[in-house]
């Protein structure tokens, strides 16, 4: 599970595709969903797309960009968030539970058959040694999601989003303070600064 | 609090919590990942959480499931699926109720700005998620070499990352890490 792809660069809306002829049920939901994520070793997002808007045309372009928008913002797994709101816009609350099912079960029983596996050989010396390989390339993939999503805020020269974004990195990755307080005072300070910086552009 | 008496009760508590403070994602919460399943529970070692991270990054499926991992590396199968309920659960109950308020009243304005306020901060997590699995994986300038490579081949072409993971298993195989 590589990281998905920054959301600030979401691709263009399509050329306008006609709305959703046809409404899934639940069944549909669950396997679109394990099929996009168990295709999702490039990170979800990508498949779910694909499938929605290209595959099944259940959602245009720009509905998908603004689901998407929303799960974003609210915290938690963002396609986890995605599955949930997606399904119940069809099917209500069962929906909901399918797409989830779907996106969650078959990786599961997947993670939880590795980890078995891990449990029982994990000391094994070349298995060690090949995991710890696969660790660096994460690693790696992981630093790769963090510059591209901090091009715009180099672009734009945006000093107060990269001064914020490097005080969270000393407080969790250097100081190892707790998330939640970081969280406590950045969210309400970056959301200040936002708002304040967004009326002094308008005047 | 006297966690250890019922871990399944511990994970669930932990990452129940953790799933609505986790702003940006499964890669934004791996620092308090890290925190509660090394330092405070105790749950798994510094190799173990390396480990952990490098197979989820393996398997296919949404990031958050190394919650799957570690919660069966706590209490079996009972500790993968109740970890994994509790990350997801909250926030997708939130998502879901959420969703169905903007839907009545369009104020677009709102998600907007919010998302502009978080997106530095879901960055600055994500590079100290990168930094504290590096401290544990980069212990040899090889290693740290395969990770700058794996970090420009991601950043600078559209290569599939599943190739960059087994390029690295392979190497680590080899025994060169």
């Amino acid at each position: 599970m590589p990281p998905e792809s920054p959301p600030v660069a979401a691709p263009a809306p399509d050329a306008s595709a006609p709305s959703p002829p046809h409404q899934p049920g639940l069944l549909e939901l669950f396997l679109a969903f394990a099929k996009m994520s168990l295709a999702g070793f490039g990170g979800v997002l990508v498949w779910a797309r694909r499938s929605i808007v290209e595959q099944h045309r259940w959602m245009t372009a720009e509905e998908f960009n603004e689901t998407f928008a929303l799960c974003h913002f609210l915290p938690g797994p963002n396609i986890v968030n995605l599955s949930v709101v997606f399904g119940s816009r069809f099917r209500g609350v069962a929906g909901g539970l399918a797409a989830f099912a779907g996106l969650v079960g078959p990786p599961m029983v997947i993670a939880t058959v590795l980890a078995a596996l891990y449990a029982r050989y994990g000391d094994i010396d070349v298995l060690r040694r090949t995991l710890a390989g696969v660790a660096c390339a994460a690693v790696g993939l992981l630093f790769a999601v963090v510059f591209k999503m901090m091009m715009p805020l180099l672009k734009r020269r945006d000093v107060t989003g990269l001064v914020i974004l490097a005080a969270v990195f000393v407080a969790i990755g250097l100081i190892r303070w707790p998330l939640q307080i970081v969280l406590l005072v950045a969210i309400p300070l970056s959301l200040a600064v936002t708002i304040l910086t967004r009326r002094m552009v308008k005047a | 609090m006297s966690s250890d008496s019922n871990p399944v009760a511990a994970l669930v508590w932990t990452f129940g919590l953790m799933s609505l403070f986790a702003v940006g994602g499964a890669n934004s919460a791996i620092p308090e990942m890290h925190r509660a399943a090394v330092d405070v529970h105790h749950w798994l070692t510094d190799k173990q959480f390396a480990d952990v991270f490098a197979i989820s990054q393996l398997s296919p499926g949404p990031n958050v499931l190394i919650v799957t991992l570690i919660g069966y590396s706590v209490a079996g199968v009972a500790g993968a699926l109740a970890a994994t309920v509790a990350m997801c659960g909250p926030t997708a109950l939130l998502a879901y109720y959420v969703s169905r308020f903007l839907d009545r009243s369009r104020d677009a304005r709102w998600p907007a700005i919010i998302q502009a306020a978080l997106v530095p901060l879901s960055i600055g997590l994500m590079a100290a998620s990168g930094l504290i699995v590096a401290q544990t994986s980069d212990q040899s300038w090889i290693a740290v070499l395969i990770t700058i490579v794996a970090a420009a081949l991601a950043f600078a072409t559209r290569i599939n990352p599943l190739w960059v993971l087994l390029a690295g298993g392979l190497l680590g195989f080899a025994g060169v890490v």
